[in-house]
């Protein structure tokens, strides 16, 4: 079946198959940010803006998406918000691997806008669902405070 | 792994609920989120994204929320920010991740009656009824005894009551199962209710419990009524004995809060 979505604000028609999932659909079309962990909803890391809002896109069937805006962290690429963070956990060390940066940036932005001075407790709640094998929570945690104090 | 042959997205119900009878194997869908989970052929799925039922309103005295709100939407919004303390509000927060609750809806969540479910022991221990396209309306109580496989939930009705309210649980760590939950409110007239769930199985009204407290106050008696008269089970997260031993103890944290 052929579904219409706005990705990175590029009208695309695409065709897909009634079973696939977002994920899948996306890393087909080469929207290589978007990694693939657990497929089951735990991880994080296939973590898109889908209408402005952050989304498992392996939870999300692809046909469900016909009509939607998707954002990946491609189409943040000039956003001072996105350079923002990402030169947050940069300057603190909190990218080993990197895998699961394009998932935790997309969600510390959507953070952004939803939370008005969130307490450290509050962004844990938030971000919960992004899980890092190798870095480990405690720089993160300095790169996003440091990125909300300048910030606010 | 999941199959799915064919993908509809009707505009009104009454097309969705034509063809959740017509087609043989065809199933409402949510997001899919909990659906892709298990292992399943599905003929024909139904996505109720645009027939109207994403709404949190306040009607009279009661919350009305469309069957098919994502979590997120209804947790952010004021009304259920308003109810009950907020508390409410704070048991969304619980269910996983805010990616995951951006997507799984309301109808999703109720209508398979899943067993771990946070909240559905939330919602019994409040006022709530469910309202079915076919079947009508009904208290969630009555839903969850009842076998209803073929239907749509439109809408869930919480009365917004005076009601206090506490939701307690016991997981591993925050980003994970109850291993058990229990709710519990009263109102003003002293009308208790009280729920307790995962124990693996789906939440139940502890009606002894609830009917010990009408006319006495004890309440470290009224939480052992209430875990005595639950049935528990062994699982992946806890074994039946620890969940009988924690359950009159999260029941009696519930009343301790609403009482004070
Ligand atoms: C990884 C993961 C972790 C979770 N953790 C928790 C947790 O900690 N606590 C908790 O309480 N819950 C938890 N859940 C459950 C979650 O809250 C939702 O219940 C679940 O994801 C359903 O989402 P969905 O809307 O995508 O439903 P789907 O997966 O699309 O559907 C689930 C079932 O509901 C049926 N259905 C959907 N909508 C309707 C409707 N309107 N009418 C009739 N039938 C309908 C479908 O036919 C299907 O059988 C978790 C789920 C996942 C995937
Ligand atoms: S791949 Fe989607 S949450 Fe892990
Ligand atoms: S940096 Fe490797 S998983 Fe987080």
């Amino acid at each position: 079946m052929k579904i219409k979505m706005t990705i990175n604000n590029v009208l695309k028609e695409v065709e897909v198959s009634p079973s696939e999932f977002l994920l899948d659909v996306l890393r087909r079309l080469d929207y290589m940010s978007v990694k693939k962990g657990c497929d089951t909803g735990t991880c994080g890391v296939c973590t898109v803006l889908m209408d402005g809002k952050p989304v498992l896109s392996c939870s999300v069937l692809a046909a469900s998406a016909d009509g939607h805006k998707i954002t990946t962290i491609e189409g943040l690429r000039d956003d001072p918000e996105f350079k923002a963070i990402s030169q947050a956990l940069l300057d603190e060390g909190a990218d080993q691997c990197g895998f699961c940066s394009p998932g935790l940036i997309l969600n510390v932005y959507a953070m952004k806008r939803d939370l008005k001075n969130p307490t450290e407790e509050e962004m844990k709640k938030y971000l919960v669902g992004n899980l890092c094998r190798c870095t480990g929570y405690m720089p993160q945690m300095r790169a996003i405070k440091k990125y909300f104090e300048v910030r606010s | 792994m999941i199959e799915i042959k064919d993908y509809f997205r009707p505009k009104t119900l009454e097309e969705a609920y034509e063809k959740l009878l017509s087609v043989e194997g065809a199933e409402i869908i949510g997001s899919g989120a909990f659906m892709r989970l298990s292992s399943r052929k599905i003929n024909l799925a139904i996505d109720l994204q645009d027939v109207g039922l994403n709404y949190v309103k306040l009607e009279n005295d009661e919350i009305k929320i469309g069957g098919a709100t994502p979590l997120g939407y209804v947790e952010r919004s004021e009304i259920i920010k308003n109810a009950f303390n907020g508390k409410l509000s704070e048991v969304f927060q619980l269910i996983w991740s805010v990616q995951l609750r951006n997507v799984a809806t309301i109808g999703g969540t109720i209508f398979p009656r899943l067993g771990f479910s946070d909240l559905i022991t939330a919602l019994l221990a409040l006022n709530t009824d469910i309202v079915l396209f076919n079947n009508g309306r009904m208290p969630l109580e009555v839903f969850l005894e009842e076998r209803i496989r073929k239907d749509i939930l439109v809408e869930i009705i919480i009365k917004n009551e005076n009601r206090k309210f506490s939701f307690q649980n016991i997981r591993n760590s925050f980003y994970d199962f109850s291993i058990l939950n229990a709710a519990v409110s009263v109102d003003k007239d002293n009308n208790y209710r009280i729920a307790i769930g995962a124990r693996p199985a789906v939440a139940k009204l502890a009606i002894n419990a609830m009917n010990y407290l009408k006319e006495n106050n004890n309440i470290e008696e009224a939480a052992k009524i209430a875990a005595q008269e639950m049935d528990y089970g062994t699982n992946i997260k806890g074994s039946k004995e620890y969940r009988e031993m924690i359950a009159p103890v999260l029941v009696k944290r519930g009343l301790e809060e609403v009482i004070k």
